[in-house]
């Protein structure tokens, strides 16, 4: 049973490792969010009405344009995604199988890491700036519209300074941190499991395709 | 040699110190008490559970609840069930002595005896510590079950004396179940509900705030047990339910009031509890029949077992993280029972069951097996396994962010899957009380605090106690670290050089307000009476100080702000006041001090406010205010100055030469909550003594 016609052949997208079932599934909802397009934009994402109360709906539509997170490897922003980038994106947020061995786990994890970095990272030059840090802060508060920017700023400057001194430990007064690198967002990490924190329910992954 | 706390748990030497208790009791002749069950149910129980409730880990426990409520309910009714069978079936051919024992007081004893107890669990799995999930699991369960065993209790109960049981009978009391359980639960999110609006109010009388937490607890407790609804449930619902209101609106010190006395009490429950134990079973009556109680004891592991493994089979098919075998033996050898389970057995009575004797003896039998081998091999076990420990790490603002991020994310990904998944009823669970509830419940301003906000400044308060008590540059508390704000926002650095100073005027008026606002401390100080907390006026001096040092923000430039406190920085004075702040009595004041703001207090004086002043400072200095408030405290305790007559309505110490005001001072925020390991006398050393 493959997925309707528009739509690149079930076995390219098996190494994303999603049942036949939920890739319908998903057609369906990209259809709809398209309104039977072929492709999708960034407009086709503001007739999700719950998405309105989410305070970083932004960086979350950013991020299904994000060309570093569909695998290209380009950079920058893609104008418009067909259903194969969609189910790319999705596919970062499969749940852990049981059968994953070490160095499957550590890729399954730096992978979803990596989705994450990204997001942090809205100018694409590989680390999270102080100023990305507030914006990220900002945006998270901003469901409050009477707060100050001073709170949320400080809150991201201080976040910042307990980043650096997990990440460099003891500095100098001289020393600046320029930003956070990937490494050291992994080491941010480490006390969080995101391999089990980071998925969507219903992307289980029961029995893969049969299509092998 | 391992010391003997290691091996044995401390609920196991409860019991025999208990043993040991009951048998010189009697040994002298006289009559040892037992454990009545009004006792236990009244009053020793509640508070386990209330503690156990009020700061029970909410996301795991609510992100694995389809898991706890399949094992507390299908669980123990399987284990009941199961149990009661196999029991009558040995009874019948246990011959003459045991045949009398009909079906249905075999299942009331497997009732009673298959509930996984709450207080024996916690007492052994704190001692284990294994990580969060294993540990919500079975401490969840035997939360939970309480609802199923005071059903199949009460139910077995009434059917003994009945004529004949008919199904009507049956599907009512399954119905029973629903009501007991879901009953017990709404009788507590009311009782939760009150206090919470209660706790509103509480703003000019602190002192009792704790009270409120305590008593509306209490009473969602008695009103549950009075409909026979599930008090255990009542109670761990009223629990969660007030929390994050209560703690939204009381005091700091009433926080640390309600931790200390809950686990105070708990404690002595606890340890009351199993004692008695050892003591009641020297005192009772015992029957000890063999065939009956090692059969009991023979079945009762298997049930757990079978039940955990075929329970475990059916719910990881809906479980994301599946639980390993490993998992699964943790939780079967963590079925513990304990005190409930006696309590249950001791309130049959006599007419309808005359086996009470030996159903109490088997209980006891079972009871001991699991808490003393149970119990002490379950941690060697636990290392031999190499099962997951608890983490211990530390809550960091930058979890907090990554942690909330995450949630938004996914809520996000799910509404454009067009899946309502956990994470979408969650947050909307999240908007309406933040919308609706919160400002009916929350007093104030720190209604519309999100949740960021507060963690962030309950964060920099816990730094800065623990930057006052640590003392500063000998030790530097791990928290601490040498990053500041010029490592990470470069452009400020040649600001910071060369601090603007605040206009006259603007110093003036800030200097103004502090004066005033340490002479309302003063005053208040001087006037004791019993309602007021004399530390309190600390306290809400330091309140006012960081709403007026927020619009003192307004007034003037950026400064730093100093989450955490560079410790090894002569050149800038923010920063070398700041370590003088931290360590007031160790650091001894040199020349350049004089440049700095100094502040005393002088409340022992009866003198006016020109006691108090504020040496003039040279403009390099961050004048007055200083953003952060550790700093602010160290606004206050500036130099160590010695009164100028020796404390006499000196309500802290009556020591002379002492620096009154900054023991003051520092007592009053050096509240540390409980600690894992006892802290040694004063942190700090009053000079001069």
């Amino acid at each position: 049973r493959g997925v309707s016609q528009g739509s690149p052949p079930v076995t390219s997208l098996l190494s994303l490792a999603v049942t036949s079932e939920q890739i319908e599934h998903l057609h369906r909802r990209f259809k709809q969010l398209s309104q039977d397009q072929l492709t999708i934009r960034k407009e086709n994402f503001d007739s999700i009405p719950d998405l309105e109360f989410n305070p970083i709906r932004g960086k979350i539509v950013h991020a299904f344009f994000d060309k570093r997170n569909l695998r290209q490897e380009s950079d920058g922003l893609a104008e418009e995604i067909n259903f194969e980038d969609f189910l790319t994106i999705m596919s970062y947020f499969r749940p852990i199988e049981m059968n994953m061995d070490e160095e499957q786990l550590d890729r399954f994890r730096k992978e979803k890491l990596k989705f994450l970095f990204h997001m942090y990272d809205s100018d694409h030059d590989g680390k999270i700036t102080l100023q990305e840090y507030r914006n990220v802060v900002e945006e998270l508060l901003s469901g409050n519209p009477h707060l100050e920017k001073e709170s949320a700023r400080s809150i991201a400057d201080g976040a910042m300074m307990e980043a650096a001194s997990i990440c460099v430990g003891q500095m100098g007064p001289d020393q600046v941190y320029e930003g956070i690198t990937f490494e050291d967002f992994l080491k941010m990490w480490q006390g969080i499991d995101i391999e089990t924190k980071m998925h969507v329910r219903f992307l289980n992954v029961d029995t893969i395709a049969h299509c092998y | 040699i391992p010391s003997v706390s290691s091996i044995v748990p401390e609920s196991c030497l409860l019991i025999v110190v208990g043993l040991l208790v009951g048998g010189l009791i009697k040994g002298v002749g006289e009559k040892p008490p037992i454990l009545k069950s009004d006792i236990f149910f009244l009053f020793l129980l509640p508070p386990i559970i209330l503690d156990a409730g009020y700061f029970l880990p909410l996301r795991p426990f609510t992100e694995n609840l389809g898991t706890i409520l399949i094992f507390a309910v299908v669980g123990t009714l399987w284990n009941a069930f199961f149990l009661g069978g196999l029991m009558y079936a040995v009874c019948q051919l246990g011959g003459p002595g045991l045949n009398h024992i009909g079906l249905l007081a075999n299942l009331l004893f497997g009732s009673i005896i298959s509930a996984v107890d709450p207080v024996a669990v916690l007492a052994v799995f704190e001692e284990i510590h294994i990580n969060e999930l294993l540990h919500i699991l079975v401490f969840g369960e035997s939360l939970l079950n309480d609802a199923v065993t005071v059903v199949l209790y009460h139910l077995f109960e009434e059917f003994a004396s009945f004529e004949q049981v008919t199904i009507l009978d049956i599907i009512l009391g399954f119905l029973s179940f629903f009501v007991v359980s879901l009953g017990g639960v709404l009788v507590g999110v009311i009782y939760g509900v009150i206090a919470a609006f209660t706790s509103r109010f509480t703003s000019h009388i602190r002192v009792i705030e704790p009270l409120f937490v305590f008593l509306y607890s209490y009473m969602a407790y008695l009103s549950a047990e009075l409909f026979h609804l599930s008090g255990i449930m009542a109670l761990i619902a009223a629990g969660v339910v007030m929390r994050p209101y209560v703690e939204a609106n009381i005091s700091h010190k009433s926080h640390t009031t309600i931790k200390y006395f809950l686990k105070m009490w708990s404690s002595v429950s606890e340890t009351l509890i199993f004692i008695f134990l050892g003591v009641s079973t020297v005192a009772g009556h015992h029957y000890w029949n063999w065939t009956f109680v090692i059969s009991t004891l023979f079945f009762c592991l298997i049930a757990r077992v079978l039940g955990v493994l075929v329970l475990t089979w059916f719910i990881n098919k809906f479980r994301i993280v599946k639980l390993t075998p490993k998992d699964q033996f943790i939780i079967a050898y963590g079925g513990l029972r304990g005190a409930i389970a006696f309590s249950l057995g001791y309130l049959l009575d006599y007419k309808h069951f005359g086996m009470r004797d030996m159903f109490l003896t088997a209980i006891i039998t079972v009871i001991f097996f699991t808490v003393f081998v149970q119990g002490m091999t379950i941690r060697p076990l636990v290392d031999l396994l190499a099962v997951k420990k608890k983490q211990e790490t530390k809550r960091s603002i930058n979890e907090e962010i990554h942690t909330q991020f995450l949630d938004h994310l996914l809520t996000g990904i799910e509404d454009i899957c067009g899946h309502y998944g956990h994470h979408h009823w969650k947050d909307k669970l999240d908007r309406f009380n933040k919308k609706y509830v919160k400002k009916c419940l929350i007093a104030g301003e720190r209604s519309k605090e999100p949740q960021l906000i507060a963690f962030y400044h309950k964060m920099e308060m816990k730094q800065a106690i623990e930057l006052v008590e640590s003392g500063g540059i000998g030790k530097i508390p791990s928290a601490v670290s040498t990053v500041s704000i010029q490592n990470i926002n470069p452009q400020t650095l040649p600001l910071e050089r060369v601090l603007p100073a605040l206009s006259k005027d603007k110093e003036e008026e800030i200097r103004k307000i502090l004066r005033t606002n340490l002479q309302k401390t003063r005053q208040r100080l001087r006037s004791y009476n019993r309602h007021t907390l004399v530390a309190d006026p600390y306290e809400e001096a330091w309140n006012q100080m960081l709403l007026r040092r927020q619009k003192a923000r307004q007034l003037e430039q950026k400064m730093n702000n100093y989450l955490t406190v560079p410790a090894h920085k002569v050149d800038s004075p923010t920063m070398s006041r700041a370590r003088i702040g931290s360590d007031p009595l160790a650091y001894e004041p040199k020349e350049d001090s004089e440049n700095l703001p100094i502040i005393t207090i002088d409340p022992a004086s009866p003198q006016s406010p020109e006691s108090v002043d504020l040496m003039s400072e040279e403009p390099k200095g961050c004048s007055g205010l200083p953003p952060s408030p550790e700093e602010d405290e160290e606004g206050l305790v500036m130099r160590v100055k010695e009164p100028s007559s020796p404390g006499t309505d000196d309500v802290f110490t009556p020591g002379n030469g002492d620096s009154p005001s900054n023991q003051r001072m520092l007592r009053c925020l050096s509240d540390p909550g409980p600690r894992p390991e006892p802290e040694e006398g004063e942190p700090f050393i009053p000079k001069g003594q």
